[in-house]
């Protein structure tokens, strides 16, 4: 089961939206947020959700996987419409007790943020589900090296996000191997009030980070003997590169977020 | 013929907490390979034969004696990278040693890092996987592999380098049988086939008998030097190292005790099995 963890929420594919520029995706993602807070009518709500529509039609992501990436952010949403309802004071009131109140334009308030919360969760699941995280991860090498001229480590950080994406189902792996040893020393994991549970990850904790950082330096070693030595002189197998696709798919994007942005 | 490796006398001690002494992992040395050449390294842990693989592409720098690696000196700091890019290391971990969550990319960091053109990476990669028996596989997430497959990548990701030497430091140590045999076909094909000098570290005395020429390791020292065969049967040195000699050998001795000598004392199975079936 811990063998098939997938890494983010990639969704393979092979569509016109996965085999984008990553970054161009990453821009489109961009562009979407700012005009999920510019829009302020129901109708640019409407356009936006009809536009995102369209591209996981065109992704061929299923609603329910879509949904799904709401899910772990509903409570959240469900918090601040609730917060929104009761706490906003408008004119029209329906109902009130002490601080609390329910006026027609909290309701209203409320509906608008929960929408735009969506919309913005919406957005940027759009951009993780088609892009595979190391693509990902170049595309934000790409558009942040312009900030390399400042001394900012952009490969560096590069490096450490893909090789921290590297070892995640190898710590987990090795998680439920410890959990397993430890439980069959006696070791309980789930049992007791908060602060004994944080106690009884102790066992699991301890020999989890003893084991990353030996890793970590048999890794250095590793790399230091594949003649590793940072960004400089270094050549990629796998460039990126702008195709007459990504670049219209931005200027149709741009246009019709601008569009979006300017009239509703 | 060449001298790929020379080691002379090197001394190597783990830097320590203040105030203790200093206990040497090497104490002296003197090694050489040739070009071309299948060495094994057998020693008990402690030996000093992990160090030693270690100071061969300056992943540690000797402190006394000297070490020149495809005639260049480990102690000039300028020689590093390049002494790195002719001597590959594989390690025990395959784990510990993939650096990529795609395969074509991992095998690709080794010959990037060197910064070999991107037209020719691709062909390397090809070139690389097809040498280990991984084609086919690009594609997939290391995690996803068998111990053994994804120890063949981490060779594959050091072949694409297109080192002349490569040093595998006990390689089968954390793989299942079938593992093992994967590794040691590849090793076997990497110095018959394309024609890598091999420094295996190990101590597998199976895994040794296949070497042109094996060394024994013992407290930081080489005691012990020769053909498998010789090597194998000096039977007090082996001891003194801590090691067996492999079954073959064994049963050879049992049986000598016993009254019977075969004609030759042999260190594999199949050389075994044939010096039986001509007693009968």
């Amino acid at each position: 089961m811990l063998k098939n963890i997938t890494l983010g929420q990639y969704f393979p594919g092979d569509t016109v939206v996965h085999r984008l520029d990553p970054r161009i995706k990453i821009l489109v993602a961009l562009l979407f947020l700012v005009a999920v807070f510019v829009v302020r009518t129901m109708w640019g709500f409407l356009a936006l959700a009809l536009l995102f529509t369209l591209i996981i039609a065109l992704a061929k992501i299923g609603p329910v996987t879509i949904l799904r990436s709401i899910r772990p952010l509903l409570f959240i949403i469900i918090f601040t419409f609730v917060l929104n309802i009761l706490f906003y004071s408008g004119q029209t009131i329906y109902w009130q007790w002490g601080f609390l109140t329910i006026s027609k334009e909290g309701i209203e308030k409320a509906v608008f943020i929960a929408i735009r919360l969506v919309l913005l969760i919406v957005a940027t699941s759009l951009l993780t589900l088609t892009t595979s995280p190391m693509q990902l991860t170049d595309g934000m090498e790409s558009l942040l090296s312009p900030l390399k001229k400042i001394k900012f480590p952009v490969h560096e950080m590069a490096m450490m996000m893909s090789i921290a994406m590297r070892f995640i189902p190898t710590l987990v792996e090795e998680t439920d191997r410890i959990m397993k040893a430890q439980t069959a020393r006696g070791a309980e994991f789930d049992s007791g009030n908060l602060l004994k549970k944080a106690k009884n990850m102790i066992p699991l904790l301890v020999p989890l980070f003893v084991g990353a950082f030996k890793r970590a330096d048999e890794l250095a070693l590793a790399m230091e003997s594949r003649c590793y030595h940072g960004d400089e002189g270094r050549t990629r197998m796998k460039v990126l590169h702008l195709k007459r696709m990504d670049v219209w798919a931005l200027i149709l994007m741009l246009a019709v977020s601008i569009l979006f942005m300017v009239f509703l | 013929m060449d001298k790929v490796i020379d080691a002379q006398n090197i001394k190597y001690a783990y830097p320590t907490i203040e105030g203790t002494e200093p206990k040497l992992a090497l104490r002296g040395v003197t090694l050489t390979v040739e070009q071309g050449q299948f060495i094994a390294v057998l020693g008990h842990n402690g030996s000093g034969k992990s160090t030693f693989a270690k100071h061969i592409n300056v992943l540690l720098r000797a402190q006394e004696g000297t070490l020149t690696v495809v005639g260049l000196d480990t102690a000039d700091e300028t020689n590093v990278w390049d002494i790195r890019s002719h001597a590959g290391m594989v390690f025990q971990n395959p784990d510990n040693q993939l650096v990529s969550t795609v395969v074509e990319e991992d095998v690709a960091f080794g010959p990037e890092n060197l910064g070999v053109p991107q037209e020719q990476l691709r062909d390397r990669v090809t070139e690389a996987l097809r040498a280990v028996g991984m084609e086919g596989f690009e594609k997939r997430a290391p995690h996803m592999l068998s111990g053994g497959q994804k120890q063949r990548i981490a060779i594959a990701g050091v072949l694409a380098m297109h080192p002349d030497i490569i040093v595998f430091d006990e390689p089968t140590a954390m793989l299942d049988p079938q593992g093992r045999a994967e590794v040691m076909d590849t090793i076997r094909y990497l110095n018959k086939e394309e024609g890598k000098t091999i420094v295996l570290i190990t101590h597998y005395m199976e895994e040794a008998s296949e070497a042109d020429r094996v060394f024994i390791m013992t407290d930081g020292v080489v005691t012990d030097e020769g053909t498998p065969r010789e090597v194998f049967s000096h039977k007090e040195k082996l001891e003194q190292a801590g090691l067996l000699p492999p079954l073959a050998t064994q049963v050879y001795y049992d049986l000598k005790e016993k009254g019977l000598e075969l004609g030759l004392c042999p260190v594999t199975l199949k050389e075994l099995v044939d010096e039986l079936c001509r007693l009968a």
